[in-house]
């Protein structure tokens, strides 16, 4: 599909060419992710995670089903269903717990995927659609996590749901009859948690299909890399199989022994045990948190504390989606032309102070509210917005990058990475091996 | 356009948030927070050994068995344990007539049908059944308990922050008020005395439990394995009890554990090897520079075939 050298597909039996003159599935799928495309030669492990975020989705969509087929959306039903599957059910505790860590699996691969794609530009043209396709799927990931979290319908499920529809009250005039309309009532009830179990089945089926459109996408570039320098010929590249399904095979393996401690060694780590409560419309939990990968946003919507011409609320709402929504124009904010964060000296001070910036607000999320933790979250969302929309296109303004290697192939040979360079030749690299001027 | 629009948004809400910074400053100053009688005594729970815990932790099944038995003799007065059944106790070791013992033997009865006249009635517990609860709803249970409502205890180590242990810490953590001091020597203050009917707990977050301590003498119960039961004894047994009632499938994960993480062990370095293998040719192919690259050779084979020498 991306280069002219792509091996186009020759069917090797006469089954396959039968079926592939008729209907060209093989010969798309051999395009997208078997010998037919050809992928950059010098990606490291961070590529792998797209392929683990479809594995989880797929671990999601699987465990998912199981689930469903002995689970109730019955209000006065749906605890003691959990309880069921636990208990009851053949294996249905292991079902449970790989859906249930599966979520904070999903999101853990998702968010090393967007910081991979921050540090190496590829929000950068000629990707955009690429990214941005990528943050219509993690929002609705998000839609998808928070339903599903409501479906155990147990304390925090309960006072969760109620939180954040929450937000549509904020919205002057129409929010609370919105809010009530899409709850279907006053409070979170029966026709509430009907509703989100049916839109729970429904939404991973709809970030399937948008993955199909990223994937799309993503083969007219090809894949960005670590040095951000475009593809110039055949030899910056290897055919996706079998050299990358195998390293990503290593990978999926790697990650599905750290998911697999975290299923039957932690499986409550990562929870809250208030949603080990029955849901009770008349108990409100002392502090109520939402899930840690959450954790964030919800520091950035209790940060705004002041009525400054929209109330407080608003103010949070309004901020909290805004987080998200900026990142949608993340390749117009930065418009310097270097993707790759390697080559940017001033900027990379930046993103890592975002890193450590994003993690205090993840900290603050949980915390209880203090003057302290408060302030914190108010400094550390105030940084969240600032490097975004006033650091990041000054920087790429002012900013003078470090010269960039000629190619792909030369970066291989003796730039980058003594980890990526060949066999024996790292240390003892050709005489070219100076730093290239930039292009 | 994007970035002036961006530059001015981004600027309002960092605006917005200093401004609350400085208005949470100022007002921590002018009422800087006071520390609340829970923050000053509340302790975090214990924690004691529990065979149960960690990767290869099993049920100590005689301990477990103890445990039940504090459950049938003091707890299940007033607490339920509405999603185990009669028949798991098979797993802790109980024979098959064991179990039917105990069911048939158990102090309430099962909500029932009067066959011959269609009235509600109740009879004894089968095997098939789940605990049945002390009391007939919450209305009966809050009416027998000064308006509390004693928890279900089927998933209680699993809802409480700490599990086991907390549960551990609570049963034995019930001091006299009036000479209670805490770690820095502090007394509490008259106005957090409990009030009428409840009970002073350092591990129960509010300080002020409505469960009168359950375990208050050694020999409470008598063991049927001969252990003294004292109260600690008894405490930590129910409490492993307790962790088996809410996940009786504890051995099977980490059974089921172990051998998922040595085949993906396994699988992982075969799929590592095999990606070895299979790159070093692609970094052989980048790597040939200088005598050994292809072109070049061709070239010194040509020259020496120019110069006539052979090989």
């Amino acid at each position: 599909m991306s280069f002219a050298w792509a091996k186009p597909y020759e069917p090797t039996s006469p089954f396959m060419r039968w079926v592939d003159q008729r209907l060209p599935l093989p010969r798309l799928v051999y395009g997208a992710i078997g010998g037919g495309y050809p992928v950059p030669r010098n990606l490291n492990y961070f590529w792998n995670f797209g392929v683990l975020a479809g594995l989880a989705l797929m671990i999601q969509i699987i465990t998912g089903i199981v689930l469903a087929m002995h689970y109730y959306s019955y209000a006065g039903g749906a605890f003691d269903s959990v309880e069921r599957i636990m208990r009851d059910v053949n294996a249905g505790w292991v079902l449970r717990y790989t859906h249930q860590n599966g979520a904070s699996f999903f999101f853990a691969i998702v968010y090393i995927h967007i910081f991979r794609g921050l540090y190496y530009g590829s929000y950068k043209a000629p990707r955009e659609m690429v990214w941005m396709l990528g943050l219509v799927i993690y929002l609705l990931m998000m839609a998808t996590a928070f339903m599903g979290y409501v479906l155990p319908w147990g304390q925090m499920s309960y006072w969760g749901a109620q939180v954040i529809t929450g937000f549509f009250s904020a919205i002057p005039v129409v929010g609370e009859p919105l809010r009530i309309f899409l709850l279907g009532g006053y409070a979170p009830d029966q026709a509430a948690l009907t509703r989100f179990f049916s839109l729970h089945y429904l939404l991973p089926f709809v970030i399937a299909g948008v993955t199909i459109l990223k994937i799309w996408a993503l083969h007219i570039p090809g894949s960005s890399n670590p040095t951000g320098v475009d593809v110039k010929d055949e030899k910056d590249t290897l055919p996706f199989h079998p050299f990358y399904t195998a390293k990503d095979g290593f990978g999926i393996g790697v990650a599905l022994l750290i998911f697999s401690i975290f299923i039957f060694f932690a499986p409550y780590s990562l929870g809250h045990p208030d949603n080990y409560i029955e849901a009770n419309p008349l108990v409100t939990p002392a502090h109520i948190v939402p899930e840690w990968y959450f954790w964030p946003f919800y520091a950035i919507l209790r940060a705004f504390t002041v009525d400054f011409i929209l109330p407080a609320k608003l103010w949070g709402v309004l901020a909290m989606f805004s987080s998200i929504l900026l990142l949608f124009f993340l390749t117009w904010l930065d418009r310097s032309p270097i993707r790759s964060t390697s080559y940017r000296p001033v900027y990379k001070i930046f993103f890592w102070i975002l890193v450590a910036d994003i993690a205090v607000l993840g900290y603050a999320g949980q915390a209880h509210i203090t003057p302290v933790t408060l302030a914190m979250s108010q400094l550390a969302a105030a940084y969240y917005f600032a490097h975004f929309l006033i650091i990041l296109p000054l920087v790429s303004k002012f900013e003078k990058p470090l010269p960039l290697p000629r190619s792909i192939t030369d970066s291989v040979l003796h730039g980058e990475k003594q980890e990526s360079a060949p066999f024996g030749l790292a240390a003892t690299g050709p005489t070219t091996a100076a730093p290239q001027p930039a292009e | 356009m994007v970035r002036i629009i961006g530059f001015f948004v981004g600027l309002g809400f960092v605006g917005v948030l200093l401004l609350s910074l400085i208005f949470n400053a100022v007002d921590s100053i002018q009422n800087p927070p006071v520390e609340t009688a829970e923050e000053q005594f509340h302790l975090q729970p214990a924690s004691f050994p529990l065979s149960s815990d960690g990767p290869f932790g099993k049920f100590d099944r005689q301990q477990v068995q103890r445990g039940f038995q504090v459950y049938k003799e003091v707890c299940s007065a007033c607490h339920s344990l509405k999603y185990v059944s009669f028949y798991q106790l098979a797993d802790l070791g109980y024979s098959e007539a064991e179990v039917k013992a105990i069911a048939n033997q158990w102090a309430t009865e099962v909500p029932a049908v009067n066959p011959d006249t269609g009235e509600a009635s109740t009879r004894k517990a089968l095997v098939s059944d789940r605990f049945p609860s002390p009391y007939a709803n919450e209305t009966a249970a809050r009416a027998a308990n000064n308006n509390a409502l004693p928890p279900d205890l089927s998933l209680i180590t699993e809802a409480r922050a700490g599990g086991a242990h907390y549960i551990h810490s609570l049963l034995t953590g019930y001091r006299d008020p009036k000479t209670y001091r805490n770690s820095k020597g502090e007394a509490l203050p008259a106005a957090n005395q409990p009030p009428e009917g409840l009970h002073f707990n350092p591990y129960f977050a509010n300080l002020n439990i409505a469960m009168p301590p359950p375990l208050v003498a050694d020999g409470q119960v008598t063991y049927a394995d001969g252990t003294k039961a004292s109260v600690e004894q008894m405490s930590r047994d129910v409490s492993a009890f307790l962790v088996w009632a809410a996940e009786p499938t504890l051995e099977n994960r980490h059974k089921a554990g172990w051998a998922v993480m040595i085949f993906l062990l396994l699988a992982t370095i075969l799929a590592y090897l095999a990606y070895r293998n299979i790159w070093a040719s692609a970094k052989r192919e980048v790597s040939i520079r200088g005598p050994l690259e292809p072109a070049f050779r061709e070239r010194m084979d040509e020259q020496k075939a120019e110069r006539g020498i052979a090989g």
